[in-house]
């Protein structure tokens, strides 16, 4: 197993590497390691996992109901949906199936029901149904005055966006896959990529680079796209506010824009957001007074008890938009490249399939897999409120007093397993690593209890 | 499950002193439990010594201090679900007391935008993270308010080797000590910027800056590495909300008569938790006070039906908000205004009960003391009693 964060970089050629360790780039390591004789590796700018796109969006498992019917990104996010739930239940990522509503809240909203639900049939999605206001007063009783009708949409689920990177991560690096963190590519030639850490060779290139991809796709000689980073500020409240809501309350899309959406999270939080900002600047990841304001006024019309509640987060996420509709994934065989780009807010859904299909190109190009092998399955650290956490199980503080242990009170994060992620496979780089893979200093004090014995864990020095 | 007679959540100096005279008078088993590893609450960040000697000095007079347990909520009326490294247990008592403190709104909770880098405090952690580990801090800091614990989280800075670049506060004057506020403008030479407001936090991975807003419309950046939100506390009232007790809207802790009892019978709230926030002193006196109202009730006294008492803008909140008829207590309030020799009025249904003038001037984040006297001739059977008050 191997995770590096400095120093010199291997000197051996590898087969395949992959750029980027997002959601995506961690899926397509992690379908790799399904061949054994394949050698892989994972290259990030960044101190960790998942520290782009994949850290910041609305944690929501999509069904593809509302993609482009006959698209690439509608067919992935179909299978990536089904590929992922399963994988989800089997590595102990938490899930919670709430369904969704879009909810018409004006006569226009109201008479574009039937064409999504149209649209979801095309999409091979069939369990679509309208409510009448009654029915989705019912269902959610606390939602604002206004609402005239919904689409359910019952097989939307949220998830945890961070577990499901960590886990891919993970059972990459168990495979055999080498992980070489803080390792941001400078420049790349068919072949060659020259990084901060120096250069590495490798037969095959993937560019899961996210909001890089087009510079990355440049260097290879290629212009299909251009990023055009699409900033969403969100802002999630703090758990007294899950019993409000039941359903992930989607937006209707209409000519004028797309609206916001209330969701509950699978840690028990509810999310309001995100808003769309179209930018220059890929490093624009802070939320803005306006953008904040913005997203109040909407959330209050959704769900007006939910602008009582604290804020225990505000975030800022940029995606990879392009101009174009649908992902961009090229397949340059001859110079052994593969582009994974334009993966926008579904890449968390597709991330299963798209690497699969990603897998598929480079055997198309010529690539030997090799044979293939099961991968070790992997358990991941409970993040979920839907599934027993550490500090609620018996069985394992009989077993080690550490989990029941409490350092952060807020979120009821335990010693046991603040150290059990600081001896994981991929530990985190910084405090902020610690938080998404234990939520130690992620509740309604933000660490005004326990910050500073959650750094001193960090850093090593003393309980 | 066990149980006990009165089970105190919070071994503050608030918890530890209610707790501390009650097994004194002979309250039978008295038990107070605290999730942190040492009892003493929030002062003991500082003075460890002194938490120490208030844990003493109760289990002296006989009560149990239990340290490291966490009251997760309640499975009955008078029964908690607690957890340990010694694993689960649910403890029932004849009398339960809620003192669990106050905490300080961190960034997010005030929406202050920007983005998420290292170097973001609240006074709580700084302290913490200083007195408690000697962990480095950062070269230069902003300090975002200016009553008593913002001076203190100045000194704080000082003492970790932090510059201290300037005190930003939205209101237009300090509220702390004239002698405290006047030494650190002028000796120490830190800046107070006044109807200025924190809006933005800037920096990738480490912070570089926090962009301001003045009263005129006018926006500047001060650059920093550190930045320390001070004060805006708000009850820890978790427990109270979890267990459905009723909550005061403005001070957002549970609601209380002047025995200091909630809206469930057989459930009393001491401390920071009804009032954030008044010094470790007044919150022990305030504990020992309280134990008689536990005992009473111990010994049958009922449980009366109470009134409330509402304040109206520029006041913020009062405690007690609630009255019994037979409650003999004083009050402490808050303004959102400065308000020079405040001129105060009680009523019931349109009928004055009391006027005060009180000297000095009412400063916000600062606590107003009133008299009780007039609770006697509050009609039990009457509306709400509502406090105003107005430049005098």
């Amino acid at each position: 197993m191997t995770v590096t964060t400095g120093g010199p970089l291997p000197h051996a050629t590898y087969d395949v590497v992959i750029v980027g360790a997002g959601v995506v780039g961690c899926a397509i390591a992690r379908e790799l390691a399904l061949h054994p004789r394949l050698r892989v590796a994972l290259v990030e700018a960044q101190d960790d996992v998942g520290q782009g796109t994949s850290k910041a969006n609305t944690a929501i498992l999509h069904t593809g109901f509302d993609a482009v019917p006959g698209s690439l990104e509608a067919r992935l996010v179909r299978e990536g949906a089904h590929r992922l739930a399963a994988y989800a239940a089997e590595s102990g990522i938490p899930v919670e199936p709430v369904g969704a509503l879009l909810v018409a809240w004006d006569d226009e909203q109201l008479t574009a029901l039937p064409g999504l639900a149209a649209k979801a049939e095309k999409n091979g999605y069939e369990d679509a149904r309208f409510l009448g206001p009654e029915e989705v007063y019912a269902r959610e009783p606390r939602l604002g005055p206004g609402a005239l009708g919904a689409l359910h949409i019952p097989g939307e689920s949220i998830i945890c966006p961070w577990t499901t990177t960590l886990a891919y991560a993970t059972q990459a690096v168990r495979g055999g896959v080498d992980l070489h963190l803080n390792c941001r590519v400078r420049q790349a030639g068919t072949g060659v990529l020259h990084t901060t850490r120096g250069t590495l060779h490798t037969r095959r290139i993937v560019n899961a680079a996210g909001l890089g991809s087009d510079i990355l796709d440049r260097d290879l000689g290629h212009s299909d796209f251009t990023v055009t980073p699409r900033r969403g500020q969100l802002i999630v409240f703090d758990k007294f506010a899950r019993e409000l809501v039941r359903h992930i309350l989607l937006p209707v899309p209409t000519a004028l824009g797309k609206g916001v959406l209330v969701t509950p999270t699978v840690y028990g939080n509810v999310l309001l957001g995100p808003t769309a900002e179209d930018l220059d600047d890929r490093t624009a990841t802070g939320s803005t007074p306006e953008g904040l304001a913005l997203l109040r006024d909407k959330g209050r019309r959704i769900l007006p008890d939910l602008l009582d509640e604290e804020v225990t987060a505000v975030y800022a996420g940029l995606r990879a938009a392009t101009e174009h509709d649908d992902y961009q994934i090229h397949a340059r065989h001859g110079q052994g490249y593969v582009t994974v780009g334009g993966i926008r807010s579904t890449g968390l859904s597709a991330s299963m399939a798209i690497a699969a299909h990603v897998v598929g190109l480079l055997a198309e190009g010529g690539l030997d897999l090799g044979v293939r092998d099961e991968l070790e399955p992997v358990r991941m650290p409970n993040l979920g409120e839907a599934f027993p956490r550490p500090y609620q199980r018996p069985d394992l503080i009989a077993a080690d007093p550490a989990y029941g242990n409490l350092v952060c009170h807020c979120e009821r994060v335990t010693l046991g397993e603040i150290r059990d992620a600081l001896a994981s496979t991929i530990p985190p780089g910084g405090l902020e690593g610690l938080r998404r893979r234990t939520r130690a200093r992620a509740g309604r004090c933000q660490g005004f209890h326990c910050g500073a014995a959650v750094r001193e864990l960090l850093e090593g020095r003393r309980p | 499950m066990r149980s006990v007679d009165v089970l105190v959540v919070g071994a503050g100096p608030a918890g530890l002193a209610i707790a501390g005279r009650l097994a004194a008078a002979g309250a039978g088993r008295v038990e107070v439990l605290d999730r942190e590893t040492t009892a003493g609450g929030a002062p003991r960040i500082r003075r460890p010594r002194a938490g120490r000697r208030r844990a003493g000095a109760a289990e002296r007079a006989g009560a149990v201090v239990r340290t490291g347990v966490t009251a997760l909520g309640w499975s009955g009326p008078l029964a908690l679900d607690t957890v340990g490294a010694g694993g689960h247990e649910t403890i029932t008592a004849r009398a339960v007391v809620l003192a669990t403190g106050a905490r300080e709104r961190p960034r997010t909770a005030q929406l202050v935008a920007g983005t998420r880098p290292a170097g973001v405090y609240t006074t709580g952690e700084l302290l913490r993270a200083v007195h408690g580990y000697g962990q480095r801090i950062g070269e230069r800091a902003v300090v975002v308010g200016a009553e008593g614990v913002s001076y203190l989280a100045v000194a704080t800075l000082r003492t970790a080797g932090v510059a201290v670049t300037a005190m930003v506060t939205d209101l237009p004057r300090h509220q702390a000590s004239a002698v405290r506020a006047a030494e650190t403008r002028l000796r120490r030479m830190i800046p107070l910027l006044t109807d200025a407001t924190v809006t933005e936090l800037l920096g990738h991975g480490r912070l570089s800056g926090v962009r301001l807003r003045h009263r005129d419309g006018r926006t500047t950046t001060l650059a920093c590495d550190t930045v320390v939100f001070t004060g805006d506390f708000v009850p820890d009232q978790e427990l109270a909300r979890r267990g459905g007790l009723a909550l005061d809207p403005g001070t957002r802790g549970p609601a209380v008569d002047g025995a200091f009892r909630t809206s469930r019978e057989g459930v009393f709230a001491v401390g920071n938790v009804l009032h954030a926030v008044e010094s470790a002193d007044a919150v022990t006196r305030e504990g020992e006070h309280a134990a008689r109202h536990v005992r009473d009730h111990l010994a049958g006294e009922p449980w009366p039906s109470t009134l409330p008492v509402l304040v109206e803008p520029p006041l913020r909140w009062i405690a007690p908000n609630r009255l019994a008829p037979a409650d003999a207590c004083g009050f402490v309030l808050r303004t959102t205004e400065v308000l020079p020799r405040p001129l105060l009025t009680v009523t019931q249904d349109g009928r004055v009960l009391h006027r005060q003038e009180l000297p000095g001037t009412a400063v916000p984040n600062r606590p107003v003391y009133v008299v009780g006297h007039w609770v006697v001739s509050v009609d039990p059977l009457g509306g709400p009693v509502r406090v105003t008050a107005r430049r005098g």
